[in-house]
């Protein structure tokens, strides 16, 4: 990557706004009783951290690189793992009783 | 960075946003989290397979290491822990995009290719990123009682934490024009570690729902940036999507508290419990036995339970979930009125009850619930304090004045389960507690509950 941000800076700060703007839109519609879910989530999703780590530790510039991109690896992973089988985990219990047990 | 690798981004990318549009029910959620995670795989699958990866061993290790220690969390974690888990996934989340971006301020300082925009970016990740970790990591301390859950203060708090504040965002803008000072690259993170400890050392357990929705988004803040700082779309969309809904539910839980970001932040509730207490101390309460409360209770047509962090300590939500299908099958109408910020965790209360296999549409959020509330034959306060406090309407002087409450004072019974007349996380005196239709019954929730559900057996 021999190119600057500065070049695409305007493009990339287009695409955060907007997906600032849509987050937003479409995060606003979740009901409370969702929010925990949500969380755990969206912070699954924010795992996507776990790409420029995978990058950072197949590289193979060097020896310091490859251990700090390994460790982001690991964490980031927990984060995604962890973050997705504790969403279901918590979805598979919201669950509606048509009647209640008589 | 291929063409191919941008398709699939971008077709990641769409699947993250209609996963969390699946979070706008109940039904859909579960597919849309598997929209999300198939967004994921997408994404990783498609980086691995890129051109810019060459060596394996390494990312294997670290998937596997990973992979193994967030399922492990996953599973055996019990539910009542979720506020602690959620806290440390964020240090963890945050913490990955710190060292991602220490590597590439090293990596790109060696080739001499660090711009200033590209410093600013990563200057925008590292400066989010460390404070999230710490910040997070003092939530889990505190969450997990490994803190003292009360605010720690002291003289000169602000002015310490203000200028901390001010040094870092100094060095970040030095930085940004002298990318090349390791020294005071080093010495910024430094300083935001710190800022996450000193942040949430002056914040109480009650203000909790507010400190973890911030954290939320900055660790997704610190993603988007690591985006911008490697060039890559889909962590600048999945980053701001996480940002905006922390920003959304951080947002939500300061308006539930009638407070403002920079309240929570700088102001320490906890500290002014000067007035109120005198108010009060000697009026007499009416106390309830179990007998007393079994013959109300089957007396009502519509009862309303309404949940506290006293639920989730005492780990009372099974047991509650007795009593409530005990009053159904008496042909009583049973709903919960879930306060936004009951809890440690904007949603606590809704888990803790699904998990106890409540249906959630008898779930009812305040706004839902309150116009209702003088329909209400009996009100039963489990372990909830502050948020069902009259004084918040009443009471000018009150530190929660103005606070949205429930309006439990309204139904024609209110029994307060309690386990003494101790006040509340915020120290405030509940008038509620002196009010006619208010009957105290004093003892461990989930105990209090079970000699309940039993009582409602014998017959």
């Amino acid at each position: 990557m021999t190119l600057d941000i500065m070049t695409v800076l305007p493009f990339l700060l287009m695409i955060f706004v907007v997906a600032i703007l849509l987050g937003t839109e479409v995060i606003s519609k979740v009901p409370s009783i969702l929010h925990t879910p949500l969380m755990s989530g969206s912070n699954a999703i924010s795992g996507i951290t776990v790409v420029a780590a995978l990058v950072a530790a197949g590289e193979g510039h060097n020896w310091v690189s490859t251990m700090l991109g390994t460790a982001a690896v690991a964490f980031a992973m927990i984060n995604v793992v962890g973050g997705y089988l504790v969403t279901n985990r918590m979805l598979e219990m919201f669950k509606k009783h048509e009647e209640p047990k008589k | 960075m291929t063409y191919a690798m941008e398709v699939v981004y971008l077709f990641s990318s769409i699947l993250f946003i209609m996963g969390l549009r699946g979070l706008s029910h109940p039904e859909t959620a579960r597919r849309g989290m598997h929209m999300a995670e198939l967004g994921m795989l997408f994404a990783v699958i498609g980086t691995l397979v890129g051109k810019q990866i060459v060596t394996w061993e390494w990312i294997i290790a670290g998937i596997a290491i990973g992979s193994a220690i967030g399922a492990a969390m996953a599973i055996f974690m019990p539910m009542t822990a979720m506020p602690q888990r959620i806290a440390l996934s964020h240090a963890f989340g945050a913490l990955a995009a710190v060292l991602v971006g220490v590597n590439e301020y090293i990596e790109k300082g060696h080739l001499g290719e660090l711009s200033n925009g590209l410093m600013s970016a990563i200057g925008f990740e590292v400066l989010f990123g460390a404070l999230t970790v710490t910040g997070s990591l003092m939530a889990f301390g505190k969450l997990n009682e490994m803190i003292k859950g009360a605010p720690i203060t002291y003289k000169g708090q602000n002015f310490v934490n203000i200028s901390l504040f001010f040094i870092t965002i100094g060095m970040f803008v030095y930085l940004i024009f002298f990318p090349y000072d390791y020294v005071t690259f080093y010495w910024m993170i430094g300083l935001s570690f710190l800022i996450g400890i000193f942040i949430v050392l002056p914040i109480g357990g009650a203000d909790m729902p507010v400190v973890i929705s911030l954290m939320n988004s900055y660790a997704g803040l610190a993603a988007a940036a690591t985006g911008f700082a490697i060039d890559n779309k889909v962590l600048i969309i999945a980053g701001s999507l996480d940002g905006s809904s922390g920003f959304i539910l951080s947002i939500i839980m300061s308006k539930a508290m009638n407070r403002s970001f920079t309240n929570v932040l700088f102001g320490a509730v906890g500290s002014p419990q000067v007035d109120t207490t005198a108010l009060a101390e000697q009026r007499p309460i009416s106390r309830f036995s179990i007998e007393d409360t079994k013959f109300v209770l089957e007396q009502a047509e519509r009862v309303v339970i309404v949940p506290g962090y006293g639920m989730a300590v005492a780990q009372a939500q099974h047991t509650v979930r007795e009593l409530s299908d005990a009053l159904e099958q008496r042909g009583i109408k049973v709903e919960f009125a879930i306060h936004p910020v009951a809890g440690r965790m904007p949603g606590h209360m809704n888990v803790l009850l699904a998990e106890a296999n409540v249906s959630y549409d008898q779930l009812l959020e305040m706004e839902v619930i309150n116009p209702t509330m003088d329909t209400v034959d009996v009100c039963i306060v489990i372990g909830a304090n502050d948020v069902v406090n009259p004084a918040a309407r009443s009471d000018k002087g009150s530190p929660i004045y103005g606070m949205p409450i429930i309006n439990v004072d309204k139904a024609k019974t209110v029994i307060v389960m309690k386990r003494s007349m101790a006040t509340g996380f915020a120290g405030i005196e509940n008038p509620l507690f002196y009010e006619p239709n208010t009957k105290m019954l004093f003892g461990d929730a989930k105990h209090v509950m079970q000699e309940l559900v039993a009582e409602f057996k014998k017959v």
